[in-house]
């Protein structure tokens, strides 16, 4: 048993310390830096603790509007791509002919890089003196405006943000719909056309219930996916999103970190642990509900 | 009966045109980015109103994105990176299972879920003392910097735990009794059973890899070691001068094209690995 129990640690070794080092050491320290006053990263001294840079970060106007961005982010692409994904789902299960093109299709984005991905939604909503951008063109045979969405008013920028979002995160959620619509025991369904139940019907007491775990996990991992929005906006408005109003809580805190305005651990560290709690907080709440509402 | 299948044509009609729909607005951007690059320069800012084809196509852009912009580094960063990563991840990863799986040791089961809470833990949370060790350690402007903290990945342990512990005991003691050492067994007979979650572990590590972009920015500001993410940024804001927007479309078509051809290559394992594990979104 000696030598057995010290083989074990050593295969274990490897992943302990590569864990150690960059997940729980950081997790410790992120704590301590977050309480730490005046930290300067050069001399790496600080002249108090306490809750400073909370107090800090809490009342810069730049995190106030990472925050508000986050948030109308979050509460737009959640609902909104969850849905859309059950549409197309549900749609997808009810077909055989080209139903392995359109999987295919459909999970593109999941491959893609982001950031080269949201240049080309950038080129196609942008407005520039040599055109007014594709999206602009469609806007026109609708006789409204040209805007220019990249460069121009706050909720024309939000909207894109939104609406490549919800492109991006797109593929992941009509796929496990689709296997969760597909591993739902097709006696259930039998049952009810025997009863002649209309297909509304079925959907809406069946289908749903039996899938409900599914889409609250969807839910779940899309809240906390959406709260850690960041390449999305950087591909679209550059590495500069205070300038362009479009910063997120991620973006905030990497922007402390380091750039133009970085240097301030600390209060990269204070604006990290808020948007934890933040998405704790959702995260306990969405599992509540769903306690409440999950079917089996 | 002919109005009830007039009923089942119309609502099949409807649910083809609702998916083709959907189809179309995920393959439009890529026709765009394709379309863009094979325009030429003159051509596309000629064009105040963007054509939908061009009927005289260049490959010059992509000329361009090779010589005026260190494209080909990037695209060799990226890969030396991805490899490197990969590889590192899989010989811990696997280690790590068979401990968990099949070893007997003191502190087994505190271990594991000590291991299940880290899966808890977001990179924002722990990425700032991250780049602090690697800016201390000098290693910022280095693959090794780059690399070290993106080894690891608690949730293929469990993945490829899960999946070796189905391997039956019975052959575990029969390779005992064959006086075949642990090791030996891991990878004459374990590893070669769970190649495909092996492979779908692999596949799924590339991805990330290729796409990576925050850690990368941070950790880098040296151009000899940008990845293709912070390459593609880089060009967007200073490579061919804003405005050739053709010579930036191909070289996003070049970055894009190695997970594209991945993808439908391994497009069964890739999904039914993303469906059992990945997180996007």
């Amino acid at each position: 048993m000696e030598k057995k129990s010290l083989k074990g640690w050593l295969y274990l070794l490897p992943a302990l310390l590569f864990l150690g080092v960059f997940m729980v050491y950081p997790l410790v320290d992120v704590f301590i830096y977050s309480f730490e006053e005046g930290y300067n990263s050069a001399s790496q001294t600080f002249f108090g603790t306490g809750i400073y840079n909370y107090r800090y970060v809490l009342r810069d106007p730049y995190f106030l509007q990472a925050l508000k961005n986050t948030f109308i982010l979050v509460v737009i692409t959640v609902p909104l791509s969850t849905g859309l994904a059950l549409l197309i789902s549900v749609g997808l299960s009810s077909i055989r002919k080209l139903r392995n093109l359109f999987q295919t299709v459909f999970f593109l984005p999941y491959v893609t890089n982001t950031l080269a991905v949201g240049l080309v939604f950038m080129i196609l909503f942008k407005q520039t003196p040599y055109t007014d951008g594709l999206a602009n063109l469609i806007l026109g045979l609708f006789g409204a405006g040209p805007i220019d969405f990249i460069g121009g008013p706050y909720w024309a920028k939000m909207f894109v943000l939104c609406f490549y979002t919800v492109w991006v995160v797109m593929p992941f959620k009509i796929l496990v719909l689709t296997s969760a619509l597909a591993s739902v025991d097709e006696t259930y369904y039998n049952a009810a056309r025997v009863d002649g139940a209309s297909r509304w019907r079925i959907f809406s007491r069946i289908t749903l219930p039996m899938i409900s775990p599914t889409l609250f996990y969807l839910i779940i991992t899309g809240f906390i996916g959406a709260f850690k929005a960041y390449s999305d906006a950087v591909a679209l408005f550059g590495t500069d999103l205070n300038a362009s109003e479009m910063n997120t809580i991620v973006g905030y805190i990497y922007d402390m970190l380091y750039g133009n305005s970085g240097g301030y651990p600390s209060y990269a560290s204070a604006a990290a642990i808020v948007l934890f709690a933040i998405v704790l907080t959702i995260t306990v709440i969405n599992l509540l509900v769903s306690r409440k509402h999950v079917h089996y | 009966m002919t109005k009830r299948n007039n009923k089942e044509t119309a609502r099949k009609t409807v649910v083809y045109a609702l998916l083709g729909l959907w189809a179309l607005m995920v393959l439009f951007p890529f026709y765009w980015m394709v379309l863009t690059s094979v325009k030429s320069y003159s051509a596309y800012n000629a064009e105040y109103v963007p054509k939908l084809f061009t009927l005289s196509p260049t490959l010059q852009n992509y000329a361009d994105a090779f010589t005026q912009v260190p494209l080909a580094d990037y695209f060799v960063n990226t890969l030396i990176f991805t490899l490197a990563t990969t590889a590192i991840m899989l010989v811990v990863t696997v280690l790590a299972a068979f401990a968990f799986s099949r070893l007997d040791f003191p502190g087994k089961d505190l271990a594991f879920t000590g291991f299940l809470a880290l899966m808890m833990i977001p990179t924002e949370l722990v990425i700032i003392t991250n780049f602090v060790t690697v800016t201390d350690l000098n290693l910022r402007n280095s693959f090794w910097g780059l690399i070290l903290p993106s080894v690891t990945s608690v949730f293929y342990i469990y993945l490829l735990k899960e999946n070796f512990a189905q391997i039956p005991d019975e052959l575990y003691y029969a390779a005992k009794v064959d006086g075949c050492s642990d090791f030996r067994y891991l990878t004459r007979v374990m590893i070669p059973i769970c190649r495909p979650t092996i492979v779908t572990i692999t596949i799924l590590k590339v991805i990330e890899c290729w796409n990576s972009y925050v850690w990368p920015r941070l950790i880098t500001d040296d151009e000899d070691y940008f990845l293709v993410s912070n390459g593609i940024q880089t060009i967007r804001e200073s490579g061919f001068g804003r405005e050739n927007i053709p010579a930036m479309m191909a070289a996003v078509v070049v970055i894009s094209l190695p997970l594209i051809v991945l993808f439908l290559i391994f497009r069964n394992k890739i999904m039914e690995g993303v469906s059992r594990g990945g997180t996007k979104g």
